[in-house]
């Protein structure tokens, strides 16, 4: 088929760029989960024991919010990969829309894809490379997975299941993107889109396996806890992924047939031709580039807080044992159930506003590369302000959406428990986690400022500081590594004890990491 | 002067983009910076701009240090880059808008002229736009500012033969207003129809600068006759190079200073034809790169 030719130059052209990408990737999912797996498996040395930690987790709602249940009270494999399934989940998606808009759409919106498609490549080629790039990606991460949890002696058919459990997740996710890829001309709108529909999926899951168990088999990244690795591996929920990521790369592979190249479905409507007075300085453009995505994140978290609003009330209820009450009042300290849900949910929310605050000031990282940053610093603006524009409008992004999923998850729970003071609990709450994500925009101008190649590293810091957080009690790290984390010095709110000090002391780690990429901007050549 | 620059070198890595360079721009002239890819020509524009501080030699713009100065400076001065990108969902005209705007304001008709003579359409996305058309929109916010110095880099590229002659206008009104043009470029027929003086770039320095009439004093003029008697001796003239016959035919170059000597040595041969040629900013150009290729 002619529509195809050129494919395998193509993949090749992918993995040549991608070639630090992919390994770095593979090789961080594949080390948490086996050393996950190994280190379960000392901490649980009895049948009894794993028993007992299995009905603490399916008894704790927040956990089985952030990852789901454990489907067989006595699989020490099902509890060892919880945590490791659902948060590869997570990632094998990120990482499957990142591929395939990387190598379709943000080819295209540079004008590289022209040169491309110009030679012997046939129309389908682009999107067929990138599906074929994820597929094999996936398919190394399984094999490597599957074998080093067989090794540290799990059984080799469940530890088999995880790798088709997030094979599946991955090849659904390289679909949608493929077909937002198609919808929209950018390429950060098309990977917008993609992440908001996986951030839909997870809150569905969320609310399914907290409430309402058949609502989970409506998203897909709940498919990789329903092949129930070591718990009864069912291979058919493969079959069910590989089916509808057919069907929605069809779609794609349609669009594709029928658009012209540079374009999306909705044409470019004609613009104003003269700029109002809120673009005639840099504070204006800032907001003018922000404002977009802004919008689109807090109504993301907005949606989310709806949901965590909604459910919250329900789960003392959901607890089957004294046990796990008991365990409930030691995590949360002096605090209801509730709060102590609340508090997890707000939790995972900082972690994804430092997201929307990392991507928000590599903004002026992608403005110089493009080289409109030299054009608007050939102006009188001062390239300190210019970049101090970009961090002020990332960290009160991090506030905004966070203040908007405060406001939407407390203004339902006060509905929910007729206490109209929740209201200001849950924002403060949610409030709370923003220095974190400050911490993070801070980190990523101090590095864009002093060596902007590794600007994208910014990423990489979160991957840590989350790691760092989810592995570190288990891996029995030090203390003062996990400290390192922002993520571990944010108050948990509501219920726990509000200390203005660790808030500042954050604010002000920020502050000087903001500072000292600023000042290094200002000594340096600009590309 | 409006720009001085003396021994300005910069080094990325292991590559060496000025080696040494050496400009003058006058107030109030158009000059051109010549030199084909890679020979430094934009990373001289930015040391200018004070995007890229210089690793050695001293640099004045204006009377300020682009480095230390870069915010006060730009406000005197526009720039249209070598590689003109846009915000993709801004328009052209509010890109303009925007740029004036950051210059402290711009008047709407100046803006509205320039936009009808470069027949661009402002209210386009900029992801819409060719690259002709992006580089348009520089061109229309540069030449519409009140800035006194232009720095345009490769302004022509991608324009067609129209917008050419259009931009050609735009810069000598420029001049005609006292305002100082630094042009870089590779389009020798370009800079030789705008510009009063040149600066030839060449790895990094300026190896040639003066006005077109002053870098022909330094290089040959080419002749053309047909003479009456026989053309031997002719090469043996001090200055003569390069001499052919062909027939009655004769052709040879000579160096400026020798013309005088040579014209009467021409005449004892007996001209029937003569024709004498200046030579262009092509030779010009070659003869300074001759040794590369």
């Amino acid at each position: 088929m002619t529509g195809l030719a050129g494919v395998g130059a193509l993949v090749r052209l992918a993995l040549r760029r991608d070639r630090v990408l992919l390994p770095t990737w593979i090789a961080v999912l594949a080390l948490v989960a086996i050393s996950s797996a190994a280190a379960t498996g000392d901490l649980y040395p009895t049948a009894a024991s794993v028993v007992r930690a299995v009905g603490a987790v399916n008894d704790t709602p927040a956990m089985v919010a952030l990852y789901g249940r454990v489907p067989d009270v006595g699989s020490l494999g099902a509890l060892a990969m919880l945590k490791p399934l659902a948060t590869g989940a997570l990632a094998v998606a990120v990482l499957a829309i990142v591929l395939v808009v990387r190598h379709t759409r943000a080819e295209e919106e540079a004008g590289r894809l022209e040169l491309v498609q110009a030679g012997a490549v046939g129309r389908f080629a682009p999107l067929t490379a990138a599906l074929v790039v994820v597929v094999g990606a996936n398919a190394v991460l399984g094999a490597v997975t599957a074998v080093g949890l067989g090794a540290v002696g799990l059984p080799v058919a469940g530890s088999v299941a995880v790798a088709l459990a997030w094979f599946a997740v991955a090849l659904v996710f390289a679909a949608v993107a493929g077909v937002t890829a198609q919808l929209v001309t950018g390429a950060r709108a098309a990977t917008g889109l993609a992440v908001a529909l996986l951030g839909a999926a997870f809150g569905v899951r969320a609310v399914g396996d907290t409430a309402a168990p058949w609502l989970s088999w409506a998203s897909p990244l709940a498919w990789a806890q329903q092949v129930r690795p070591y718990a009864g591996d069912r291979w058919w929920v493969g079959g069910l992924a590989v089916l509808t990521a057919a069907v929605v790369s069809t779609a794609a592979y349609a669009l594709v047939a029928h658009r012209d190249l540079g374009g999306g479905l909705l044409p470019d409507r004609a613009g104003p031709a003269r700029a109002g007075r809120d673009l005639r300085s840099t504070t204006g453009l800032a907001w003018r580039l922000h404002r977009g995505p802004l919008l689109a994140w807090a109504a993301g978290f907005a949606a989310y807080g709806l949901v965590v609003g909604g459910v919250a009330a329900d789960v003392g209820g959901m607890l089957t044992s004294d046990q796990a009450r008991q365990l409930f009042a030691e995590l949360g300290g002096q605090g209801e159930l509730t709060d102590t849900v609340l508090a997890a949910m707000l939790g995972i929310l900082g972690v994804v506003a430092s997201v929307y605050g990392v991507q928000a000031t590599l903004r002026a990282s992608a403005e110089e590369n493009t080289g409109r940053a030299a054009l608007l610093l050939s102006a009188p603006v001062g390239r300190v302000r210019w970049a101090a524009g970009h961090l002020a409008a990332a960290c009160a992004g991090v506030v905004v959406v966070l203040v908007s999923a405060g406001l939407a998850a407390g203004a339902v729970h006060a509905v929910r428990t007729g206490d109209a003071g929740q209201v200001g609990r849950v924002v403060l709450g949610a409030v709370v986690q923003a220095p974190a994500g400050w911490v993070l925009a801070g980190i990523v101008l101090a590095v864009y400022g002093a060596a902007p190649r590794l600007a994208a590293a910014g990423w990489g810091a979160v991957v840590v500081f989350v790691l760092l957080g989810e592995l570190g009690p288990l891996l029995g790290l030090p203390g003062w590594l996990s400290d390192l984390s922002p993520y571990a010095h944010v108050p948990r709110l509501p219920g726990g004890e509000f200390s203005a000090w660790p808030v500042a002391a954050l604010a002000a780690v920020a502050a000087v990491a903001a500072f000292g990429g600023l000042l290094a901007l200002r000594g340096r050549d600009l590309g | 002067m409006a720009i001085t620059a003396s021994g300005l070198c910069k080094a990325f890595g292991r590559t060496r983009a000025l080696d040494g360079l050496d400009l003058s721009v006058r107030t109030g002239e158009v000059h051109g910076l010549l030199g084909p890819n890679g020979a430094g020509k934009s990373t001289a524009l930015r040391v200018l701009l004070g995007l890229v501080r210089a690793d050695s030699g001293a640099v004045d713009v204006l009377g300020a240090d682009p480095w230390r100065d870069a915010t006060a400076l730009h406000r005197r001065l526009a720039y249209v880059p070598g590689e003109v990108t846009l915000w993709p969902s801004l328009t052209g005209g509010e890109v303009i808008d925007l740029l004036g705007g950051l210059r402290g304001g711009v008047a709407h008709d100046r803006v509205a002229a320039m936009v009808e003579r470069f027949e661009l359409d402002p209210t386009k996305r900029c992801r819409a736009y060719s690259s002709g058309n992006r580089r348009k929109v520089a061109l229309v916010a540069a030449l519409a500012s009140d800035a006194e110095l232009l720095v345009l880099d490769e302004p022509t590229a991608g324009l067609d033969p129209l917008m050419q002659a259009v931009f050609e206008q735009c810069v000598r009104e420029a001049r005609a207003a006292g305002r100082t043009v630094l042009l870089a470029s590779h389009v020798l027929a370009e800079v030789e129809r705008l510009c009063d003086r040149v600066s030839i770039v060449r790895s990094g320095r300026v190896v040639d600068s003066g006005s077109l009439t002053e870098l022909r004093h330094l290089t040959t003029t080419s002749v053309r006759a047909r003479l009456a008697a026989p053309a031997d001796g002719l090469a043996a003239l001090p200055g003569v190079h390069d001499l052919s016959t062909d027939g009655d035919q004769v052709r040879f170059r000579v160096d400026a200073d020798a013309l005088g000597r040579v014209l009467p040595a021409l005449g004892e041969r007996g001209v029937r034809d003569l024709v004498c040629q200046p030579p262009t900013l092509e030779e010009l150009f070659l003869s300074h790169y001759g040794s590369r290729s």
